[in-house]
């Protein structure tokens, strides 16, 4: 038993509805009591979908359990296939229908419809939303291609080649309340048009059944989300050897690679040299940046989103990851080593406490995280970028506004950098507020920070004691002391202080002052 | 007896469960905590319907039961056991744990109510733990309070003074001015249950007086009935007719003297229809469709046919108790239908059919429908709004006049530019 105040996703079986959602002429038929009918408002208040989810619920009641709820779901899958006429129907169970037992899916097969019938099994009590999404496109891709597998596995990735046409790949992954999905695909279909590939079909998003039949056509499978399609892509590989790329395009350099990849795996000469269609580059060179160098982020998501991020932020942006995580556990053994070559220890947790815990440890300048990381910064007075699931509805917004290829990049650049020129700017009004033109209120819009500020300056004392006493060593900050730490800035100010106090108990100091926070700081640029 | 049309309907349904009551449970009594006992579906059903992320740490939370508490029940009880120990010892400000069945934790039987006397045994009443079901499986949306509030009752001191008890959460500004109103009644002795504090409980007794405030308690109407207390028989305070008639039942229980109901009601009545009528103009002859869920829809139908002159088209309600809902039914014409229940496909089906101008509906349904071209209101809304009293008629008017006055303004196509 586990003790959750708030989770990062949501049961398997709400992964099998983003998947039935993302598709047309799907229906899912779930037995579940009525409480779980609020799924559908996910879809259609954060995701602001025109259309209910297809899904029937069983909503068996606490008086139906003494009697046939067999019978209940039969008559449910009757009277949904008849009403939506699905091309593929769905069929499985929430948490407390799987302890009733009732095999759903089993009845299904065998009631005589002529359609696809899927059986889900997803397992409620070890199982998470993610998983369930990758399991059911899985399940539904493999159920309805059995049939054609093993006939052509003898795949040739230059056939296009032969074939005088241009080389097909699909998109696979793309599924609602996925983050930003809806922008991605169009930014991916543009690049690749503009390499002379085509879509031969994007998946499960917008797909209908028949879409799926026609998976085996394309030369390659582009995973965009390895935790929405890997494992799909990975059993179309093994039953009809078509290849699948393992780079995901977010940010300049993955791209890039992620272009090079799909010409290497279609065995397509690149005539041109790939055009960096993006100002991040250029943004990121120009001389107003210089200040974002070093800058400490920590980084928290899903697998693919904190990967990619890892990278933006190393390699394109300058800073210095101070902390990464991610809420998957599918995706733990990746970015922990990710992690590993930044130096640091992955963070792998489902508990927005112990995230909360990592992110005020490493006193970062910037949090890239979700939308609980995004509340976490606020209360800790750390600007913050949301870069991935779980989904809110600031999370699809009017714009476009993807995170993949170069557009992706632009967005990325804008979304990470305006919070910190916010920070900045506070700062900045911070150091001047002993001005005259700057006396009264002036804030910029992190309003609550300038009042934490105040606060934090008022309990100063307090908080030094308390430090102090915790290590059971009496440290004394002299007023001069205290005054200096006073004037760093806010976001290092704590990092400054432990620091300060490590280095005093190392050099046997009982007292801080001024000098000694120098001391310190000479002590630590050598290091 | 009322003659209004009751139908009942069968298939499946589109409500939230019990657990959802939990939402506004939590800010009426800031030092009680929810724990629900249930599955990773649970929590997210919470946090999903609150809007969690902007508490550092929410009076509310899951203890989820993971594949080995499924294994062994004796092991679960136990396992429980520990994560409320370790919760409290983080949370020392809780004063009352609730510990909230589900549909998972009712199907396996977990045993809720020997673990609560288990530990309150182990905490000597440091912390009142007691235990409830919000299960979907058996209770729908706002039956949750029902649960919460009757696991309380026998914890209800006892009194013998003569006194008024409002029963039902309500918001507090609400709950201050009904009950200056009934000071000035020369009700003096006024209580509210839930109290604002869970260890503040008022005492109970047979000069117990009760006034319901929501239509929705029916099993603790039932159980404060067996601690001696008076149910009195009220329609609900909602709009002017509803709450005038409400206060008018308790001054007749507490011997108000007509004269002296008069004085008090009648600028108040005066004043809040005057507030009514612009709103009254817009919904006037427009066609309302309720969906079951909030079981506040009775009553507001009444409202909105009796004082705003909409047309019900369809009453859908979760479940109807006919002897709590007695003093509503009489107030409707006979030809109103009512519809217990629901299969929402055939349910949804007729509201194509009928073309209302207003859905009162889920929020799952909501957007649907708007994008279909009918204006929808969301149930969920009404129990988060100050509506109750005499007072709040117009407020509550005004809440199903805004997406009629919103679907004006956006399907204006003559914008003049003067």
């Amino acid at each position: 038993m586990e003790l959750t105040l708030w989770t990062y996703e949501g049961p398997p079986h709400v992964g099998a509805m983003r998947i039935a959602s993302s598709m047309e002429e799907v229906h899912y038929v779930l037995h579940a009591p009525q409480g779980d009918t609020y799924a559908d408002l996910l879809f259609t208040m954060i995701e602001r979908r025109k259309k209910r989810p297809p899904v029937t619920y069983t909503t068996f009641q606490a008086r139906d359990l003494g009697g046939d709820t067999a019978e209940l779901v039969k008559r449910n899958i009757r009277e949904a296939f008849d009403r939506f006429q699905p091309k593929a129907l769905l069929v499985g169970e929430s948490c407390t229908a799987e302890l009733i037992q009732d095999q759903p899916g089993s009845l299904a097969t065998t009631m005589g419809l002529d359609v696809p019938i899927i059986n889900l099994e997803l397992p409620a009590y070890s199982k998470k939303e993610n998983w369930g999404a990758s399991e059911t496109f899985y399940q539904l891709v493999r159920g309805l291609l059995i049939n054609q597998s093993k006939e052509n596995i003898q795949h040739d990735p230059s056939s296009w080649q032969k074939e005088g046409r241009k080389p097909r790949v699909n998109l696979l992954g793309p599924s609602l309340l996925g983050f930003r999905c809806r922008d991605d695909i169009i930014e991916i279909k543009k690049i690749l048009n503009e390499y002379e590939i085509e879509i031969n079909l994007i998946a499960p998003l917008d797909a209908t059944p028949s879409d799926l039949l026609k998976i085996p056509k394309a030369d390659l499978n582009i995973c965009l989300y390895p935790e929405i399609a890997e494992t799909t892509c990975s059993w179309i590989e093994r039953n009809f050897g078509i290849p699948f790329t393992k780079t995901v395009p977010i940010g300049i350099g993955a791209t890039k690679d992620f272009l090079d990849e799909v010409h290497h795996l279609l065995e397509k000469e690149n005539k041109n040299q790939i055009k960096i269609n993006s100002r991040l580059p250029w943004y990121s060179q120009s001389v107003d940046s210089n200040y974002l160098t070093g800058k400490r982020v920590f980084i928290f998501g899903d697998g693919t989103h904190a990967i990619a991020a890892a990278r933006i932020a190393k390699e394109e942006l300058g800073f210095e990851v101070v902390g990464i995580g991610t809420f998957s556990r599918e995706m733990a053994r990746k970015v922990r080593s990710v992690a590993k070559e930044l130096g640091l220890e992955a963070l792998i947790t489902n508990d927005y406490l112990e995230v909360e815990k990592a992110i005020k440890e490493s006193s970062p300048e910037l949090v890239l995280g979700t939308q609980m990381e995004r509340h976490s910064a606020k209360r800790l007075g750390i600007p913050c970028a949301v870069i991935s699931t779980p989904i809110h509805v600031q999370d699809v917004p009017a714009r476009y506004s993807p995170q993949m290829g170069w557009e992706g990049a632009n967005v990325i650049f804008d979304t990470w950098v305006h919070p910190l020129m916010m920070g900045l700017e506070e700062h900045l009004i911070g150091m001047f507020r002993h001005d005259f033109e700057f006396t009264d209120g002036h804030q910029s819009h992190l309003g609550h920070l300038s009042r934490n500020e105040e606060k934090n300056s008022e309990n100063t004392d307090n908080h030094l004691q308390t430090s102090s006493q915790e290590n059971q060593e009496l440290l004394i900050w002299t007023q001069e002391g205290k005054a200096e730490l006073a004037k760093i800035p806010y976001f290092v100010r704590e990092k400054v202080r432990k620091n300060t106090e490590k280095y005093a108990r190392q050099a046997g100091c009982r007292q801080i002052d001024s000098e000694t926070l120098y001391d310190a700081k000479v002590h630590y640029k050598d290091k | 007896m009322s003659g209004a049309t009751l139908l009942k309907e069968t298939g499946p349904r589109e409500v939230f469960c019990g657990l959802t009551s939990i939402v506004w449970l939590h800010r009426r009594m800031p030092d009680a905590f929810f724990l629900v006992v249930g599955s990773r579906t649970c929590a997210h059903l919470i946090q999903s319907a609150a809007g969690v992320m902007i508490f550092a740490e929410p009076r509310f939370g899951t203890a989820i039961l993971e594949e080995r508490d499924l294994a062994g029940l004796a092991d679960a009880h136990d396992e429980l056991e520990r994560v409320v120990q370790n919760l409290l010892k983080r949370r020392p400000e809780i004063r009352t744990l609730f510990l909230v069945g589900s549909c998972p934790s009712e199907v396996i039987k977990l045993d809720l109510s020997r673990v609560a006397e288990k530990l309150n045994i182990a905490l000597q009443g440091s912390v009142r733990v007691v235990n409830y079901s919000g299960s979907g499986i058996e209770t729908t949306f706002t039956q949750g309070e029902d649960g919460a509030l009757k696991a309380l009752v026998p914890l209800m001191p006892e009194s013998q003074e003569e006194q008024l008890l409002l029963v039902g959460t309500l918001a507090n500004a609400v709950e201050d001015r009904l009950i200056t109103l009934f000071n000035r009644l020369g009700i003096n002795n006024v209580k509210s249950f839930p109290p604002r504090n869970s260890i503040d409980l008022p005492a109970i007794g047979s000069k117990t007086k009760v006034l319901l405030t929501q239509p929705y308690l029916t099993d603790t109407a039932r159980e404060l009935n067996a601690r001696g207390a008076e149910i009195i028989e009220a329609p609900f305070p909602l709009g002017v007719e509803g709450s005038s008639l409400w206060m008018e039942a308790a001054a007749n229980a507490f011997n108000v003297k007509d004269i002296l109901l008069d004085e008090i009601l009648e600028p108040l009545i005066l004043r809040a229809k005057a507030a009514i009528k612009p709103y009254r103009e817009k919904l006037s002859g427009k066609k309302i469709f309720l969906l079951p869920e909030s079981q506040l829809e009775i009553p507001l139908t009444r409202f909105l046919r009796n004082e705003c002159g909409m047309i019900p088209i369809e009453v859908g309600t979760p479940y109807l108790n006919k002897e709590i809902m007695k003093a509503e039914l009489d107030l409707l014409p006979s030809d109103i239908r009512i519809v217990e229940g629901q299969h929402v496909e055939n349910q949804l089906d007729r509201v194509r059919e009928q073309k209302p101008d207003l859905v009162v509906c889920g929020m799952g349904l909501a957007n649907p429908l708007e994008a279909e071209g009918i204006s929808t209101k969301w149930s969920i809304e009404l129990v988060f709004s100050p509506i109750h009293g005499i007072d709040q008629a117009a407020d509550l008017a005004e809440l199903f006049a805004r997406p009629l006055y919103r679907h004006d303004l956006l399907n204006n196509k003559q914008l003049s530019y003067a």
